[in-house]
């Protein structure tokens, strides 16, 4: 087998140094009732060759972004990731290698950590970010739990305009742990609604911003809001390329943003591995999850770089951790922190422009047909339209004509009672051509 | 004292020890990199794009208009930053990574080259499900393979690191608990987990965090669960054990039939924390140890890359009993396609909620899935059986220099030390740590298992040939005797020749720096 080095004679050798006669006496120590006397019931070792066509195969099923007119967002976006980028994290000396536990021979990914920590707070407008969560959905979750902890208060309110699974991953994992949440009816204009709903209880209040719907917010005054009512703002956002446009949340007063910055480097892989972009402000720092980066020293006083504050962390707390995390998205973070380098921020503006105007093209073709009903006021990149008929419908017919039309809402929260609402994004890969086509072929489908 | 050959060349190590700094900082091969905030490369970009119209006056004051603070680079200057970077990693791919428990085996390039398929990394988590069946049909097999290798009936792919896992089951757990009476709010409580000593702090933290006690399990002489303390302990407040198994000293719960029996018996649940499944797969399967729940660490066991600390992959096996509390979305084969079960309200109803925005990380599963066929039900079978010799031979060949933490009897995928044997040296196991970075090899696991007094745990894995096993036990053997020598000084300001000196982690902690700021506090800096 190509990936095993030990040849017969080295295992035989092995063994006389061990001082046993065969590998099963290495075994003893499992009982004779769980040992498997061959191998289970699966194919058998299999060439390069092989794997390559048996896993091209479930490939070739698939309908590709990259060859169809694509519209679909809804927190993962399909962006143009430059070829360096990918070629840079399939080094040897980035890709195999682990987490930095020995930073005086890790010092490379310790860097590009801290360079990206300062991205992530100069994107969001923050005074300082982690070195990633897993994605925006735990980085919501996280958020949430540290405004607890934050605030000893126990009560999340959660805008109708979060994106329904981030609310459901949230849910679930804070439910969990005893913090109570209450999440407001979806609404396309929906941010504002949070602020009635703060009382002397609530730990925090969640917005998103460009929302589920698209709607780009001034968050500002829940902010006020939330400040004096003692409670903290946690701002989502959803499609990182949004703050090279949109104001920062920091700007807003946000004291916690939870982003996910898979639009930034990373491809849209089916929904992972993303990355999960936290930052806040700097008297919080200590009761952040995830691991951190710091600025040092080495015996020669040089500037070098390590991992920090894991007081805060699990092998160290244990059971009294901030959480339980132990990873970071390792590649995913490098993947955003050397297309941020290459964009730079003259890059990310024009970038987040050409995202907005291939949107508001889209939005024009399609506020043009008959019975289509644009709902979302101001937006970014991505909108949401009134269709006469079930969206989850039209979305499969004219999936059937090789176009991926956006997301039906109603995927994302089937008892909403918003069949009719389909979320439609537009990137910087979006042409006229796509958009002629979409609109051509929506017309035909709501026509008939 | 430095000496002179005939031509007046230098020719003693003092000669070496007294070359003078460099004027620049950089070393040979080895580069000074500034942080890219500290270039030229404010207003510099490096990415083409068409010029844009201009026009986002609809978003009124919206817009952003104070400086972000992101430096460019162009693509020869960021290719240059990012290589001469990369040069100051350890990887796998130079050498053994001998971290045990945590530990990385060769990553197989095939698994990339497959998970850059556009079929399955250029598809949308919310496309519509009859144009991406097969990555439906990926996840399914995937599920097949890790459920027929641990004997167990079901799993829930979408937990996103092994810790994540270990959320994953023990709010499996929970709910069924809850859903028989047991929850932590009603009469009868389950609201005990039962942890050894030994385990992952990730372990007692997750616990901890689903709100349940977390109880501590005493180890026997032989690094192994005390069965007499875990019976006593077990009773009708307990909601589940968390044993690693093999555990993290390297070795295999003997008793765990037993373990399980007693366990079921009181009425509580079986986690097994699969980190180290490495080192029985294809010889022994889970499901026939009892285990109600088990996360697996997909880098760990099946190859997928770690790069510099993650992305994971957790997904966890789960029993009968388990199983429909599983969270969403999960797969389902209809027989005439695949289904992605996106609600928590379908099918059985009993999901516990969902973990995650999507599906998990199908970047792994592809690279996971790649592994599993390279290396086919036999050739799993061998990397569980040369990862355990592997470190049987360390162990054998380093025993007589180190003291091995429990010498009786063999040892599972790890090898474990003491620090018995620097006693007397004023050598400690991170010293030791330190000095093996300038032999060229990345240090041990250190400190942990914490039952352990100056763990070093050593972990090589299937993938290192008898000749770098060797070659490391060769490099051991002599900082060993170096160390017992007294020869302090190579110790004692370990590494010399890494690219940085011992760095000073309680400054960093003290006065924390998490950020790169202007020198003069200009709009670069935030607040």
């Amino acid at each position: 087998m190509r990936y095993l080095p030990l040849t017969p004679d080295d295992r035989e050798a092995m063994l006389a140094a061990i001082g046993v006669k065969s590998i099963d006496d290495l075994f003893v120590d499992v009982p004779g009732a769980a040992r498997l006397d061959g191998p289970v019931d699966l194919p058998r070792v299999a060439g390069e060759l092989e794997v390559e066509r048996a896993l091209g195969a479930m490939a070739a099923k698939n309908a590709t972004a990259g060859t169809v007119p694509f519209f679909c967002g809804a927190g993962a976006y399909k962006h143009h990731v430059p070829a360096t980028v990918d070629h840079v994290i399939q080094r040897s000396e980035f890709l195999t290698s682990y987490t930095p536990y020995q930073p005086e021979i890790a010092q490379g990914t310790l860097q590009y950590l801290y360079e990206f920590q300062t991205q992530v707070a100069n994107l969001t407008g923050m005074p300082v970010a982690n070195a990633s969560l897993y994605d925006g959905s735990t980085a919501m979750a996280e958020a949430v739990l540290m405004a607890t902890r934050v605030t000893r208060r126990n009560k999340a309110v959660i805008s109708g305009g979060v994106h329904p699974h981030y609310v459901r991953a949230t849910e679930t994992v804070v439910h969990a742990v005893g913090v109570e949440t209450q999440a407001l009816a979806p609404a396309i204009d929906a941010e504002a609604a949070v602020i009635d709903q703060i009382g002397p209880d609530t730990a925090c209040v969640v917005v998103q911003t460009p929302n589920i719907f698209g709607t780009a917010t001034d968050v500002t005054k829940i902010a006020e809001a939330a400040h004096a009512a003692g409670a903290l703002l946690i701002v989502v956002v959803t499609e990182a390329v949004s703050m090279g446009l949109l104001k920062s949340p920091g700007e807003m007063g946000a004291d916690i943003v939870a982003a996910e910055g898979q639009s930034i480097g990373n491809a849209l892989n089916f929904g992972g591995p993303y990355v999960g972009l936290f930052a806040t402000r700097d008297k919080l720092v200590r009761q952040m999850p995830g691991r951190l980066c710091g600025e040092t020293v080495d015996a020669d006083g040089e500037r070098g770089f390590v991992l920090t504050l894991s007081t805060r962390e699990q092998h160290i707390r244990r059971d009294k951790a901030t959480s339980n995390i132990c990873t970071n998205s390792g590649l995913c973070t490098l993947a955003f922190t050397i297309h941020m380098s290459l964009l730079g921020e003259t890059g990310l503006r024009k970038l987040a422009l050409l995202n907005h105007e291939a949107a508001v093209k889209t939005r024009d073709a399609l506020a043009a047909i008959p019975g289509v009903e644009v709902l979302t006021p101001r937006f970014f990149n991505e909108f949401a339209v009134k269709l006469p008929k079930p969206a989850g419908e039209v979305v499969e017919q004219l999936a059937n004509h090789h176009i991926l039309a956006g997301v039906p809402y109603s995927r994302l929260a089937p008892d909403a009672g918003m069949d009719d609402v389909l979320l439609v994004a537009a990137t910087e890969i979006t042409t006229d051509a796509d958009i002629k086509i979409l609109a051509t072929a929506l017309a035909k489908v709501l026509a008939n | 004292m430095s000496t002179m050959n005939t031509v007046g060349r230098p020719t003693t190590p003092n000669a070496v020890e007294s070359k003078p700094a460099t004027l620049t900082g950089g070393r040979g091969l080895l580069q000074n990199e500034a942080l890219i905030f500290e270039g030229d490369g404010w207003g510099k970009t490096g990415v083409d794009l068409p010029e844009p119209m201009g026009n986002a006056s609809d978003l009124g004051n919206l817009v952003r208009k104070d400086p972000i603070g992101l430096p460019g680079l162009s693509e020869p200057e960021a290719m240059r930053h990012y290589v001469r970077l990369s040069q100051k990693n350890h990887a796998i791919d130079l050498a053994i990574y001998p971290l045990g428990s945590c530990t990385m085996k060769h990553n197989p390039r095939l698994n990339e080259k497959m998970a850059r398929l556009p079929g399955f990394s250029d598809i949308h988590p919310l496309q519509p499900q009859s144009t991406v069946q097969g990555a439906l049909e990926l996840m399914d097999t995937l599920s097949h393979w890790l459920t027929t290798l641990t004997g167990m009936p079901a799993v829930a792919l979408s937990p996103k690191a092994g810790a994540h896992g270990e959320l994953c089951g023990l709010m499996a757990i929970r709910a069924a608990h809850r859903a028989a009476g047991h929850g932590l709010r009603s009469d009868k409580p389950r609201n005990k987990v039962l942890v050894p000593t030994s385990a992952h702090g990730t372990n007692p933290a997750t616990a901890a965090f689903v709100g349940y006690t977390v109880v501590e399990i005493a180890q026997t002489e032989d690094g192994r669960v005390d069965l007499a303390d875990l019976e006593a302990k077990l009773g009708d407040d307990v909601a589940a054990i968390m044993v690693t198994n093999p555990n993290t000293c390297g070795l295999f719960e003997r008793d765990i039939l037993e373990i399980s029996r007693l366990t079921h018996e009181a009425g509580a649940y079986f986690y097994c924390d699969g980190a180290n499944f490495n080192a029985i797969v294809g010889r022994v399967r889970p499901g026939d140890l009892g285990v109600d729940a088990m996360h697996i660490n997909l880098h760990k066991t099946f190859s997928t890359p770690h790069g510099g600390g993650g992305p994971g992959a957790g997904p966890v096996v789960l029993s009968e009993a388990l199983a429909p509390f599983a969270p969403a979305p999960w797969v389902v084969n209809t027989g005439d396609g695949f289904k992605l079960v996106e609600r928590e309200e379908d099918e059985a109803g009993q999901a516990f909620g969902r973990l995650c925005a999507f599906q998990g990380q199908m970047g792994m599963y592809v690279r996971a899935l790649s592994y599993m066929m390279s290396h086919g039900s036999d050739g799993l079978r061998q990397v569980a059986e040369d990862a355990v010799l592997n470190a049987n031979y360390i162990k054998a060949r380093l025993s007589d220099v180190m003291s091995a933490a429990f010498p009786e009897g063999p040892c599972m995928h790890e090898a474990l030390f003491d620090d018995e044997w620097l006693k007397g040296t004023d050598i400690t196991t991170l010293d030791f740590a330190k000095a093996m970075i300038d032999e060229g090899f990345h240090p041990m696991t250190m400190y942990f298992p914490l039952v352990v007094h100056g763990a070093m745990l050593i972990e090589p894995t299937e993938t290192e040939s008898k000749a770098e096993l060797d070659r490391f036990i060769h490099a051991m053997r002599a900082l060993a005797e170096a160390a017992k020598a007294g020869d302090k000084d190579r110790f004692k300001g370990a590494p010399f020749h890494a690219p940085m000196k011992r760095l000073d982690e309680t400054r960093a902690a003290r006065q924390p720096v998490l950020r790169w700021t202007a020198p003069d506090g200009s709009n670069m800096a935030a607040e």
